[in-house]
């Protein structure tokens, strides 16, 4: 059976691990020193070799991502760090953060040697004050300790609050000043990103692996994981669990497995569906405990791994209930740049509030599906498609239910049953 | 004039058809080639791509490889191998279009019986040809208080609109206006100005146009008419030098809206708010109906038309005479004058220059302009654009246009000549050669010019002695192409009908013998008269000195030179014959009134700063009212003279038999710069120019576009400002021995000499109130 196996979240229950002095205690900046002695395409191709992936959902190799900076062009380049961590059930990055800024800004020192930038961004979520006031007693830290300001500068960011600026060019607008919105692409970041300039964007996570590949080699990064999806990860556990938080394991564990480690389902209920990777990924049920949660395994079942945002509800849950909730956050969530998206979304929270009402009717379903026909793969940036993968996934597994809500009048759940507080002072 | 360039064409399939188009082209301006027509609504084929809306998703394969969805087809670029299959050939990419049709239409009110748009809607049609008969919608659509002002012009319709972006690309693409910006998100998203700042743009009208729904709409066309009740007539903008295309759109014989046209070599798709939105004086309660003859009372009263073509002619016949025309005469009606001048009054003395105006001037258009072909083609190619005397947002919008799309595409070097930094040169980031007023001459020697370059006059380098001679040097000495820039739509016309003293219709030198006999017998003259004619100062003050007794006067307004007392006291003195549209300082000091026809109740043609013709018909077809050169005929009859100009098909068939004049061109006198001012503290030399929203005479009564005119104040540097102690807002009294004019002050980038204010703007009529317009010195106290 696969063992969790902490290496970005290694020292996170020593009480002092967000301090500088923890994280150089632990052999923190070293490997910003040894990187800074290799040759940028050194670097890069070490993470090639090491068979990093986006951390951020999609799972592009992040190695070739640096790769696609033109190299000489006699312009400023820059590293965006995207943590403006948003979707639903996704809370990897907010932790890593409070408890680790350290390996963040270390990752962002080899990676702007990497790629040749002397400047490095971080777009954080507006609402996690608490992580900004941290991040930024880092970065002043590693001002203090030379570790910045010799050649990078770092410069932290607070978003005002749109689930949309997580979507890397709406973040770059964003980043300058506009509006966020994503832009046409091509040109693609690498190219024209931030100011016009070669941009890599990155997940916390990704840049915050980095450290460790560079001290400990892409062979030991690449020992871990499966085939194409190398290395460990943090999943998020949340919900119906005896024991929510952050799991960090090789690539490829299932859920299962992470069931097992971490305390399993609430006592005396049973799984009913899950997230593999955050709200805009289809749902998964029982039949998938035991898929491999990398980015082919959860692909060949029919969903993503996304955030590895692992949402877990039971069978007190009603499933049209927490689409609509989830839809309704998409609705509101919406940038309103492009048409299925932002009327799609509309539409959908007004006819599955009906649904969950009990005054839908069979044609509603089969205009939802179609609606979503409409707006998956129609829409400008992934979002609108993330809205419908719960509810298209929603249906595909529990169209009964959704014909219950329709038959019965009404939702045939207690909603009471579903929460934490049921049985408390009763 | 056009080199061929080598084009890389790109041959793919689209819907089984080869069609080969330049590299670089859209797919969905690919199809077109082929006549197949994509639905959409954000796409403009002058903005740039983006892709919102997604009406056009098409299908499409690369060298076998298909997209694993539809692609937005106004985004994407051909490219070699490429199979596109549209909603004509794709299930798929047509259940995407008809799915996004009816989204669009989810939220979409149900108000076309009552929306302006209703008739010409790109919604409406489309909904129709790529929608389903029926939604499926049964929920609550969005709903937003109808409309809001975003400027006193423009309304905005929140629930009618689809969020296509294009009024805020225009507005920041095309006018490097971003006033108007998408704010909010999701469906609540929507059109937003910011609350300080209004849509106050010269272009904004532009945006309506291309508003593919009813969401943006003019307040002066708002609710007044059904497109299909609508009589279109292609027409030319009279109002300045740009050279418009328009579209004049009339019911029962009222011109209810004007349209920008389409000319891509001239004003592409756009045109100005003047152009679009002035055109009510045509129906004015006060325009001329009947002629009139003043009688032996001194009243004026009614007449019939023989009784006053013959007062006309008789007084013109009775002593020297002399004609004036104003700067929006057609190029006929100019040709006309000029005619009428030599052949019927047997005189050199006609002028068009109706405003400030020099004997530099006459020189530098006879040597430099009359029969040259700069164009706007010159300005999309040139390394260098120089402005002499000359802001294009305000005196030529298109030409400002035209500019900003070369330095928005190319940064296009651009170089101001002047006293006052304004916005249109900010927006260029133009290089501002600041000088002070009078003394521009001075910074145009030297400048680093080629062949390529283009310097742009306008007709107010004509108020500081030496400019036009300085320009004439460098433009002699570097290559570099001149343009002069007229703001006036008729003034190109008129110069190449020699309705000007010196020069003969086709730039023919009245000096110049064998010019003379040329036109003598084009017009079967016995000869014609040989010495230069007066200028527009001169025939005032040979009127006042008893040396002129007549005067034939159309459409002038006296008001606009720099000695306007002289003006009016040779108007009061002379004989005029007065051919007007309405009442004006002309009228009622004329001796006969013969009311012609405005610009929609005749056909002609208008020459732009290009020289290029922009022919036009009349857009109300039933008008009693005559044209200049129909009544000139008629005049030129009563004194037995034949003008052979009976209409203006033969007066454009005559001008184009004149033919180029390959003789001797004129040659021009150089003039040395004035002299340098030394002032005292509160003494400041006056500049100004006319702002496009003004006080000027064709705007009359329309309240709408006027309040959207820049802001009247007085400019003054910084460093005088701490001086004087006076910051922004303050009352500033500008006084000439003549006058005095209050505005706010406003601190700014200004000579440090000078002093600026709007020529002709409320409170701010300066050739009226100060009698000076630019170069003179003035007092400047705060109030």
């Amino acid at each position: 059976m696969t063992q969790l196996v902490p290496v970005l979240s290694a020292h996170w229950d020593e009480k002092d691990s967000f301090t500088i002095e923890a994280y150089t205690r632990h052999g923190g900046y070293k490997a910003s020193q040894k990187a800074l002695t290799m040759d940028p395409d050194a670097v890069i191709q070490m993470v090639k070799d090491s068979g990093l992936r986006g951390r951020g959902g999609a799972g592009f190799p992040t190695g070739m991502k640096w790769g696609f900076i033109p190299q000489g062009d006699n312009k400023d380049h820059y590293l965006v760090v995207n943590a403006d961590e948003s979707e639903p059930g996704t809370c990897k990055d907010t932790p890593l953060l409070m408890a680790n800024p350290h390996v963040l800004i270390e990752g962002c020192i080899i990676a702007c040697h990497a790629i040749r930038a002397k400047h490095a961004f971080i777009y954080i979520r507006g609402e996690v004050t608490h992580v900004v006031r941290r991040m930024n007693q880092a970065i002043e830290d590693a001002y203090k300790a030379g570790h910045l300001g010799n050649g990078v500068e770092l410069v932290l960011h607070v978003g005002a609050g749109a689930y949309i600026c997580g979507e890397e060019t709406a973040l770059l607008d964003s980043l300058e000043g506009f509006r966020g919105q994503p832009r046409l692409r091509p040109p693609f970041p690498a190219i024209a990103g931030l100011y016009a300039r070669p941009t890599v964007v990155n997940n916390v996570e990704s840049i915050a692996s980095v450290p460790a590949i560079i001290a400990n080699g892409a062979e030991w990064y690449q020992s871990m994981g499966t085939e194409k999806s190398k290395g460990t990860t943090l999943y998020s556990l949340s919900g119906h669990v005896n024991n929510p938080g952050q799991f960090e394991a090789p690539l490829g564990i299932t859920l299962r497995e992470i069931l097992e480690l971490s305390g399993g389902i609430r006592t005396g209920h049973t799984l009913k569906f899950w997230t593999p990777g955050g709200s805009s990924t289809p749902i998964f049920t029982q039949d998938h405990l035991d898929t491999p949660l990398d980015y082919e395994g959860v692909s060949a079942a029919g969903s993503m791994l996304g955030t590895k945002a692992l949402q877990i509800f039971d069978e007190t849950t009603c499933v049209v209930r927490a689409v609509l909730r989830w839809t309704e956050f998409y609705k509101h969530e919406s940038c309103g740049k492009c048409t299925p998206c932002r009327e799609g979304t509309w539409w959908l929270v007004q006819i599955l509030r009906d649904l969950e009402a009990g005054k839908g009717t069979e044609a509603d379903l089969a205009k939802l599906l179609d609606l979503c026909d409409n707006i998956l793969g129609r829409s400008f940036c992934a979002l609108g498609d993330g809205a419908t993968s719960p509810i298209t996934s929603s249906i595909k597994y529990f169209r009964d239910e959704y014909i219950a809500h329709i038959t019965h009048g009404g939702c045939p759940f207690d909603p009471v049953a579903s929460t934490l507080f049921v049985g408390v002072g009763a | 004039m056009t080199t061929a360039e080598i084009v890389d064409m790109i041959t793919v399939v689209i819907d089984g058809f080869e069609v080969s188009v330049p590299k670089g082209t859209l797919v969905i301006r690919a199809a077109e080639q082929l006549g197949i027509q994509i639905p959409r609504f954000c796409d403009h084929p002058l903005l740039d791509p983006v892709g919102a809306c997604r009406q056009c998703l098409v299908d499409i394969e690369i060298n076998g490889r298909a997209f694993p969805k539809p692609q937005a087809s106004c985004t994407i670029p051909v490219e070699p191998g490429m199979i596109v299959k549209t909603q004509l050939t794709s299930p798929v990419a047509d259940k995407a279009q008809q799915g996004v049709m009816e989204l669009l239409l989810i939220n979409h009110p149900l108000d076309c019986p009552v929306c302006d748009k209703g008739g010409e809607c790109p919604l409406q049609n489309q909904a129709l040809s790529s929608g389903h008969s029926e939604s499926r919608f049964q929920g609550v659509k969005r709903t937003f208080e109808k409309p809001i002002n975003i400027s006193s012009q423009v309304l905005l319709d929140r629930e009618r609109c689809v969020l296509c972006a294009r009024c805020t690309r225009f507005s920041e693409q095309i006018a490097s206006d971003p006033f108007i910006t998408l704010n909010e998100r999701g469906a609540l998203q929507q059109v937003g100005i910011y609350e300080k700042q209004p849509f106050t743009s010269y272009f904004s009208g532009n945006t309506v146009q291309i508003c593919p729904v009813g969401a943006l709409t003019g307040a002066s066309y708002r609710f007044r008419a059904r497109p299909f009740d609508l009589v279109s007539t292609p027409s030319a903008c009279e109002h300045c030098a740009s050279g418009c295309d328009m579209r004049t759109d009339v019911r029962r014989g009222k011109t209810l809206r004007r349209l920008a046209g389409e000319d891509a070599s001239v004003n592409e798709e756009w045109n100005c708010d003047k152009g679009r939105w002035a055109f009510k004086y045509v129906t004015a309660v006060d325009r001329l109906a009947h002629p009139q003859i003043r009688n032996s009372d001194g009243e004026l009263v009614q007449a019939s038309w023989p009784e006053a073509l013959a007062a006309a002619a008789q007084g013109l016949k009775a002593s020297a005479s002399a004609v004036l025309i104003g700067g929006r005469t057609t190029h006929e009606d100019a040709y006309g004058y000029s005619k009428f001048a030599r052949i019927a009054l047997n005189t050199n003395d006609i002028d068009f220059r109706s405003r400030v105006s020099s004997d530099e001037e006459r020189e530098f258009l006879a040597t430099h302009i009359v029969g040259s072909t700069t164009t706007y083609l010159d300005i999309d190619r040139a390394d260098h654009v120089v402005l002499v005397g000359f802001e294009p947002e305000e005196e030529s919008p298109i030409v400002f246009l035209r500019i900003n799309k070369q330095f928005r595409k190319r940064a296009l070097k651009v170089t101001s000549i002047g006293s006052k930094l304004s916005i249109g040169v900010e927006k260029l980031k133009g290089e501002f050669v600041k000088v002070a007023p009078g003394e521009e001459a001075t910074a145009i020697a030297g400048l680093p010019l080629t062949a390529k370059s283009v310097i742009l006059v306008g007709e107010r380098a004509s108020e500081s002695a030496g400019v036009l001679s300085a320009v004439a040097a460098l433009a002699s000495s570097t290559s570099a192409k001149v343009a002069w820039i007229p703001r006036r739509a008729g003034e190109r016309g008129a110069l190449e009908a020699g309705a000007i003293g010196n020069l003969l219709p086709g730039g023919r030198p009245v000096s110049d013998a064998s010019a003379r006999v040329d036109i003598a017998a084009l017009w079967n003259a016995p000869s014609l008269p040989t010495t230069v004619g007066r200028s527009n100062d001169e025939i005032y003050a040979a009127v006042n000195s008893g040396d002129l007794g007549a005067l034939l006067v159309g459409g002038v307004d006296p008001l606009d030179g720099l000695n306007s007392t002289a003006a009016l006291a040779a108007l009061d003195k002379a004989f005029v014959v007065s051919l007007e549209i309405a009442p004006s300082e002309v009228t009622q000091r004329a001796n006969v009134i013969l009311p012609v026809a405005a610009i929609t109740e005749k056909s002609g043609s208008f020459l732009n700063w290009e020289g290029r013709a922009r022919k036009f018909d009349a857009a109300v077809d039933n008008s009693l009212n005559r044209s200049d050169l129909r009544i000139l005929s008629m005049i030129a009859q009563e004194m037995g003279v034949s003008l052979n100009l009976g209409t203006v098909t033969a007066a454009a068939k005559e001008i184009a038999s004149i033919g180029t004049w390959d003789g001797a061109r004129a040659t021009m006198k150089p003039i040395k710069s004035g002299k340098t001012e030394s002032l005292k503290d509160n003494e400041f030399i006056l500049t100004s120019w006319r702002r496009l929203l003004d006080l000027g005479t064709l705007q009359k009564g329309e309240d709408n576009l006027a309040g959207t005119a820049r802001q009247c104040v007085a400019v003054i540097s910084p460093k005088r400002a701490a001086s004087l102690g006076v910051v922004d807002g303050d009352q500033l009294k500008i006084s000439s021995a003549l006058g005095a004019v209050t505005l706010p002050a406003l601190v700014e980038d200004i000579h440090d000499d000078a002093v600026w204010a709007p020529r002709n703007s409320r409170g701010s009529q300066l050739l009226v109130n100060l009698g000076a317009a630019h170069g003179a010195v003035v007092t400047v106290v705060k109030i």
